[in-house]
């Protein structure tokens, strides 16, 4: 598959634009479920996921065809969305830190006492349960724990996709596992 | 979380695939041991096959035609550079046309309305004609251009006649009365009107310049 995507991205270079619907075409679901994952709205995901595109349409020449594209595309995605929600309104956010802690915001302060899925839950309920879930972290953690669980990046992937030092990449994910374990853990 | 922090941090470095032998097996012996530790390393490992499961999203129907469809038309500068990059022979080639033509027309602009005539001295200049007197015969290639040629005599060679014609000999002789034949070329006549014509004759020349080495 990598090699199909880099003979498409050759062609697209070349100034083939119809090579791009295939580049689209494969990577449209991850991306989009990437960017609502961040966003939590799927009008929002879609204007975002497809902006993303079109940047890394319009950017094609300054990537370098030995990297892996899925990087650089996740990369040009997740700055689009962080762009998108500083720019919502400057509401009051759960998941701004609190002053004097490191990493800590609003939602560890919350008791969580958050609905518990029924016993008999439906794995379809379950799935939307744990998205639920994965939402309702701060999106510093957030996205290293979906680019690493549901995209399966490597943590150095990971590290350049968020252009956030490995050590930090790792502090985070750690965090949001626990995070995540204290909130699943009555599953 | 009243165990130890420290092995907290090795679950999690165990978790990344970032620890070391001996670390490993140190966290593992103490796996054994430590129910409360045992039950945050599944509970992780829990979580991380929870998260694995989360739903799956597909994107919107029409998702990559919008996408092709809000793509920018390439800007036709982008597309010159593009093509120029893929075909430089050609471009090579278009150059060193380009700049052919430009001095061949500049060559050809130069006094432009000035008669100009080959050195033989028996050739006779009368106003914007060149004439070839009767009876005289003209050794060599006779070139003349901006002006007509009226050939009485003979010329030994090539005529080449640019911007001008050949006079008809009859006509410029009707007061004289009747005279025998009018002068010949012994040689190959050519007459030059338009600059395509032009071009073309150097570009012909050109040619057999460079084919004859």
């Amino acid at each position: 598959m990598e090699q199909f995507i880099k003979k498409k991205i050759i062609q697209v270079k070349k100034g083939d634009q119809s090579a791009f619907s295939d580049v689209v075409a494969f990577y449209q679901d991850k991306i989009y479920q990437h960017c609502y994952r961040m966003l939590g709205n799927k009008h929002e995901a879609e204007d975002i996921a497809q902006e993303a595109f079109i940047r890394a349409y319009v950017n094609i020449d300054s990537f370098d065809e030995n990297r892996k594209f899925s990087t650089w595309l996740y990369r040009i995605a997740t700055n689009l969305t962080i762009d998108r929600m500083r720019k919502r309104k400057p509401d009051f956010h759960l998941d701004a830190e609190v002053k004097g802690t490191d990493g800590l915001d609003m939602y560890s302060q919350l008791a969580s006492t958050e609905r518990l899925p029924g016993e008999e839950v439906e794995s379809r309920e379950l799935q939307r349960y744990i998205h639920h879930e994965i939402s309702q972290l701060p999106s510093k953690y957030r996205s290293i724990i979906m680019l690493r669980y549901l995209e399966e990046f490597s943590l150095k992937e990971i590290s350049e996709i968020l252009d956030v030092p490995l050590g930090t990449v790792k502090t985070r994910i750690h965090r949001g596992r626990e995070a995540l374990r204290k909130r699943l853990r009555h599953v | 979380m009243s165990c130890n922090e420290k092995y907290i941090k090795k679950i999690h470095d165990y978790l990344d695939g970032d620890i070391s032998a001996e670390d490993e097996s140190l966290l593992k012996r103490h796996l054994e041991d430590c129910e409360e530790c045992q039950k945050h390393f599944h509970e992780l490992n829990r979580t991380i096959t929870l998260i694995r499961s989360a739903e799956r999203m597909e994107a919107p129907d029409h998702f990559t035609e919008n996408v092709m469809n809000n793509l920018p038309t390439e800007k036709k500068s982008m597309r010159y550079k593009r093509w120029f990059k893929r075909h430089p022979i050609l471009v090579a080639a278009a150059i060193f046309f380009l700049l052919m033509i430009g001095s061949l027309s500049s060559t050809f602009n130069q006094g432009t309305d000035q008669l100009v005539v080959s050195t033989q001295e028996e050739l006779v200049v009368d106003g914007d004609t060149v004439i070839v007197p009767e009876g005289v015969t003209v050794q060599g290639d006779v070139y003349v251009r901006n002006g007509d040629l009226l050939v009485l005599g003979t010329v030994n060679g090539n005529v080449t006649l640019f911007n001008g014609e050949l006079l008809d000999a009859e006509s410029q002789l009707e007061g004289g009365g009747l005279m025998a034949s009018a002068g010949g070329v012994n040689g190959e006549l050519e007459t030059v009107d338009q600059t395509f014509e032009w071009i073309w004759y150097h570009v012909k020349n050109f040619f057999k310049g460079v084919f004859t080495f």
